[in-house]
C-alpha cells in the first residue's frame, strides 16, 4: 500500500493466549443455586479452558458456595477464564490466587494392604508423615493424610510398596494467608 | 414486470383476526365478557402470574405456539387482551420474531413454545440472540415436576440444552416462583450486555394456585448480587484515551452494535466531529452513524469496503466502541492493523483482550463512557486532518468506483443485486427497517442499501442463521409499525422459514419481502468458485414459482427481471397495506466483492476480476 505509514516490516500483533503457560489456581465464590456447578463446568468446556481440578464446597453462609479451580494457561487465557466466569449470573467473586501466599491443602484416604508382619512398619511411616490410621482390618489399614500435594505424593510413594488397594484424593482446596477474605469482598 | 394472478384480491377476508372494524368490536366485547366471567369463577394460577408479568414488563406482542404442557397458559391468555399473541408456523419463527422485535425497538422480545420439540425448535433462535446480544425472554413449558427426569412424553432437558447458549436460564417448578423469576429474566435480558434468558416452567407450576406478588426492580436487583455490570469507564482510562487521540495522526473509530444497544449515536457523532475522526462500522454497527455524514467512512471486514479495510490497516489508532473484534472483522489477527494502538470500550470485560490484545481497555456502557470522555477530548480542526482525510477520500472514490454496477445488470444481462438493494434503499428514503437473511443477500444489504437511522438494519451476525430474515422482519414490523419493513432474502434462506408467509397473512403483518433469487446457494457457490476451484457441489437450488406461491397465500407479488422493473415493483409493494413480495430474478454468478478469504488478513482482499465487470 503506497502512501500508507511506516514502511518496512511490522512485528506481528500478539495473539491472546499464546504466552507461556503454567498452572493457576482460581477461587470462585458463587451463589448456591441449583445447577451452578453445571454452569461453571459447562463454561469451562465450551470455552476450551483446560481445567485440571474443580472442587466445590459449602461456606459458612448457606446461600454461598466456593469453588477451587486449577487451570493451565498463560496470563491472558486465565484472565479470560476469570472474566468469562464473571459473566455467569451466579458468580459473585473470582480471584486468581496463584501468586499470593496461600495454604493449599488436600485430603487423601488410602486403603493399604497390610499383614500382621508389616502393620507396625506402615503405622510408623504414617506417623512420621503426620498422617493417621483411621481404620484397621485384618488385611488392610485406611490412612488419612492431609497436606500439600507434594506431601501427599511423598507419603503415597512409600505406601505404594505395600500395595494400595484404594485411593481417593480431594484435590487442593485453597485459602489465602492473612486476614483478607474473598468471601467478604464484594463482586469485582 | 409480471404481477401475480389475482393480485392478492380476496386476500385475508377469511381470516378472523384481520377482519373489519365491526368484527373487531364484537371480538373486543367477547373478550370483555370472557375476562369478567372467568376471573369471577376462577382462582389465580401460575399462568396468570406469567401473563401479569408480561403485561407489567410492557410486552404488547409476543410470538408462540401451543402444545400440551403450555396449554394452561393458552387457557388464560384470552383474559389478558393487552397481550397480542402471534401464532407462528414454527417455533424458530417465534424466536427470530422476538429477536427482530427486540432489535427494531430496543425492548425485550418474547417467544414461547411447548416442551420437547417446541422447545428444541426455539434453540436456533435463542443461539442467534445469544451471539448477537439480543434481549429476548424465551418461555417454554415442561412436564409436571413429578415427571421430570422420567423421559415423560415430550420431556427433554431443555435447560441443559440452553444453558450454554443463554445469558441465564431457569427451571421453575412452583407457581409461587414465577413472578420473581420473570422479573429477574427481563432484568437480566436487558441489563448490561443484553442477551437471551430462557425460562422453563413445569405444567403444574403453570396450573398451581398462587398469591405471590410481583417484586419491584429494587428487590430484583438485590436478589442478584452476582450481576452488577460496570457502567462508567475508569476516569484514568478516559484521560488516557483523550491523550491517545491527541497524539494520533491516523485515528479511526470502529463502531459496533454496542453503539446501537446503548443508543450512543449522538455521542459517537460528537466524538467524531470534535476530534475529526472518520467512523467505520461492523455489520451490526450499521446505523450507528448516518452514512451520509462526511465522517462516515464505511463497512469493514470480510466483505467490507476495500477503502475501509485499507484505512484500518494503515491507522495508528483504532477506537473500538462496543464491538468485539470478531474474526469476520479482523481476518488473521497477526496482521491486523499492524500500526495501530487500540482503545477498546465494551460493557463486557470478557470481550476486552479476548481476540486482540488492546492498549487501552475501558469497561463501561459506551454512551456513558463517551459522555465522560467528550469534555476531555481536545478539538482537532479539519486543517490538521486534511492530508489524512484527503487520502481516505481518494481511496474511497477508487474502491466505490470499482465495485459499482451502475447499469443495473450484471454480465449475463440479468439484474445485479447491488442495484436492487440501492433501489430499495432509495425508494424508502433510507428509512425502512431492512432485515437481511444470510449469505450474499446479507452482504449486499449491508453494503448497498444506505442507512441513515439506528435500528434500521437487522442482520444475523454472530450465528449467521439462514431463515432469519422473514420471521425477524415480522417482529420488526410489529415493533415499529411506523416504519416500512423490508425482508431481504435469498432463495435458500427464504425456503428455510417460508412457512411464516401464512403468519404474515393471518395477522396482517405488513412485511415487504425482496427475494433475491439467484437459483443458487449463492454464498456457497461463491466460495466454491473462489476457494474450491469451481467444484459446485450442492449449491444449485430449485425453487417454486414464487408468484404462484404468493398467490396461494393471498399475498400480492411482483416479479422483476430487468432494471426498469425494479423500482416500480418496489413501489407497488410499498403501496400495499399488508404483506407483499417482490421476486427479483438476479444473475446467478454475481459474487460479493471484495472478499477476504478465511484465514487471510485485511490486506489480502480478493477483488472482482476484470472480465466479470
Ligand atoms: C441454517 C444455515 N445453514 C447453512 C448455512 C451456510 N450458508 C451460509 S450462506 C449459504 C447460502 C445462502 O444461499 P441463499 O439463501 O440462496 O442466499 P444467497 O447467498 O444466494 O444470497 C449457506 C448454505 C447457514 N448460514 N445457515
Amino acid at each position: 500500500m503506497s502512501g500508507d505509514i511506516a514502511a518496512g516490516p511490522v512485528p506481528a500483533r500478539p495473539i491472546p493466549g499464546s504466552g507461556e503457560t503454567r498452572r493457576h489456581v482460581l477461587v470462585a465464590v458463587v451463589q448456591n443455586r441449583t445447577g451452578v456447578l453445571n454452569r461453571v463446568a459447562s463454561l469451562m468446556r465450551a470455552r476450551d479452558f483446560n481445567i485440571e481440578s474443580l472442587s466445590v464446597s459449602h461456606t459458612d453462609s448457606e446461600d454461598v458456595s466456593r469453588m477451587t479451580i486449577t487451570i493451565h494457561g498463560d496470563e491472558f487465557h486465565v484472565e479470560q477464564a476469570t472474566k468469562q466466569l464473571y459473566r455467569l449470573i451466579d458468580v459473585l467473586k473470582v480471584q486468581d490466587v496463584t501468586d499470593e501466599p496461600t495454604v493449599q491443602h488436600e485430603l487423601a484416604l488410602v486403603k493399604v494392604r497390610a499383614t500382621d508382619r508389616n502393620r507396625g512398619e506402615i503405622v510408623s511411616i504414617v506417623e512420621m508423615h503426620r498422617a493417621r490410621v483411621v481404620d484397621l482390618a485384618p488385611e488392610s489399614v485406611v490412612v488419612e493424610a492431609t497436606g500439600t500435594e507434594v506431601e501427599v505424593d511423598a507419603l503415597l510413594t512409600l505406601l505404594r510398596g505395600y500395595g494400595i488397594r484404594e485411593l481417593v484424593r480431594t484435590g487442593a482446596v485453597v485459602m489465602a494467608r492473612g486476614s483478607g477474605s474473598i468471601e467478604e469482598a464484594t463482586k469485582r | 414486470m409480471t404481477v401475480a394472478k389475482g393480485d392478492g384480491g380476496g386476500r385475508v377476508t377469511h381470516v378472523p383476526s384481520a377482519g373489519t372494524s365491526a368484527s373487531d368490536e364484537i371480538e373486543r366485547a367477547r373478550r370483555d365478557m370472557l375476562h369478567e366471567g372467568r376471573m369471577q369463577k376462577r382462582t389465580r394460577i401460575g399462568a396468570d402470574v406469567l401473563c401479569e408479568a408480561l403485561v407489567r414488563q410492557g410486552v404488547d406482542v409476543f410470538f408462540g405456539y401451543p402444545g400440551g404442557v403450555i396449554l394452561p397458559l393458552y387457557d388464560v391468555l384470552g383474559d389478558y387482551p393487552e397481550l397480542r399473541h402471534i401464532l407462528v408456523r414454527h417455533e424458530q419463527g417465534a424466536a427470530h420474531a422476538a429477536d427482530g422485535y427486540a432489535r427494531a425497538t430496543g425492548r425485550v422480545g418474547v417467544c414461547l413454545g411447548t416442551s420437547g420439540p417446541g422447545a428444541t425448535n426455539l434453540v436456533t433462535g435463542i443461539g442467534n440472540a445469544q451471539l448477537d446480544s439480543i434481549p429476548i425472554v424465551a418461555i417454554t413449558g415442561n412436564v409436571p415436576g413429578a415427571l421430570l427426569g422420567k423421559d415423560a412424553f415430550q420431556e427433554i432437558d431443555i435447560t441443559g440444552i440452553t444453558l450454554p447458549i443463554t445469558k441465564h436460564n431457569y427451571l421453575v417448578r412452583n407457581a409461587d416462583d414465577i413472578a420473581l423469576v420473570l422479573a429477574e429474566a427481563f432484568h437480566i435480558a436487558r441489563t448490561g450486555r443484553p442477551g437471551p434468558v430462557h425460562v422453563d416452567i413445569t405444567k403444574d407450576a403453570l396450573q398451581g394456585e398462587t398469591r405471590a406478588q410481583h417484586p419491584d426492580e429494587e428487590t430484583v436487583v438485590a436478589g442478584l448480587p452476582g450481576f452488577r455490570p460496570t457502567l462508567d469507564g475508569h476516569p484514568r482510562q478516559l484521560r488516557t484515551i483523550a491523550q491517545e487521540i491527541a497524539k494520533a495522526r491516523r485515528p479511526l473509530i470502529l463502531a459496533g452494535h454496542g453503539i446501537l444497544i446503548a443508543e450512543a449515536e449522538e455521542e459517537l457523532r460528537e466524538l467524531a466531529e470534535k476530534a475529526g475522526i472518520p467512523v467505520t462500522w461492523t455489520l451490526l454497527g450499521i446505523g450507528a452513524i448516518d452514512e451520509t455524514h462526511p465522517l462516515a467512512y464505511g463497512y469493514m471486514g470480510m466483505h467490507g469496503w476495500k477503502h475501509v479495510n485499507r484505512a484500518i490497516q494503515s491507522a495508528d489508532l483504532l477506537i473500538a466502541l462496543g464491538m468485539r473484534f470478531d474474526d469476520r472483522v479482523t481476518g488473521n489477527v497477526k496482521t491486523y492493523a499492524p500500526h495501530a494502538r487500540i482503545v477498546h470500550v465494551d460493557i463486557d470485560p470478557a470481550e476486552i483482550g479476548k481476540n486482540v490484545a488492546v492498549d487501552v481497555p475501558v469497561v463501561g456502557d459506551v454512551r456513558r463512557v463517551l459522555r465522560s470522555l467528550l469534555p476531555l477530548v481536545e478539538p482537532v480542526d479539519r486543517e490538521t486532518r486534511a492530508t489524512y482525510l484527503g487520502q481516505l477520500a481518494e481511496w474511497r472514490l477508487e474502491s466505490e468506483g470499482s465495485s459499482w454496477h451502475g447499469s443495473g445488470t450484471w454480465r449475463t444481462g440479468l439484474l445485479s443485486a447491488d442495484y436492487v438493494l440501492e433501489q430499495i434503499g432509495e425508494a424508502n428514503d433510507h428509512d425502512a427497517t431492512m432485515v437481511a437473511d444470510v449469505g450474499q443477500n446479507q452482504m449486499w444489504t449491508a453494503r448497498y442499501a444506505g442507512y441513515r437511522r439506528p435500528k434500521s438494519h437487522l442482520s444475523s451476525g454472530g450465528l449467521g442463521t439462514m431463515g432469519y430474515g422473514m420471521p425477524a422482519a415480522m417482529g420488526a414490523a410489529l415493533g415499529r409499525p411506523d416504519k416500512t419493513t423490508w425482508a431481504i432474502v435469498g432463495d435458500g434462506g427464504f425456503q428455510m422459514t417460508i412457512q411464516e408467509l401464512a403468519t404474515l397473512v393471518q395477522d396482517d403483518i405488513p412485511v415487504k419481502i425482496a427475494l433475491l433469487d439467484n437459483r443458487k446457494l449463492g454464498m456457497i457457490r461463491q466460495w466454491q468458485e473462489l476457494v474450491y476451484a469451481g467444484n459446485y457441489h450442492s449449491s444449485e437450488m430449485v425453487g417454486p414459482d414464487y408468484l404462484k406461491l404468493a398467490d396461494a397465500y393471498g399475498i400480492p407479488a411482483w416479479k422483476a427481471t430487468r432494471p426498469g422493473e425494479v423500482r416500480p415493483a418496489i413501489e407497488a409493494a410499498n403501496a400495499v397495506d399488508g404483506p407483499a413480495l417482490v421476486w427479483f430474478e438476479i444473475a446467478s454468478e454475481q459474487n460479493v466483492f471484495p472478499m477476504m478469504p478465511a484465514g487471510k488478513g485485511l490486506s489480502d482482499l480478493l477483488e472482482e476480476l476484470e472480465e466479470q465487470l
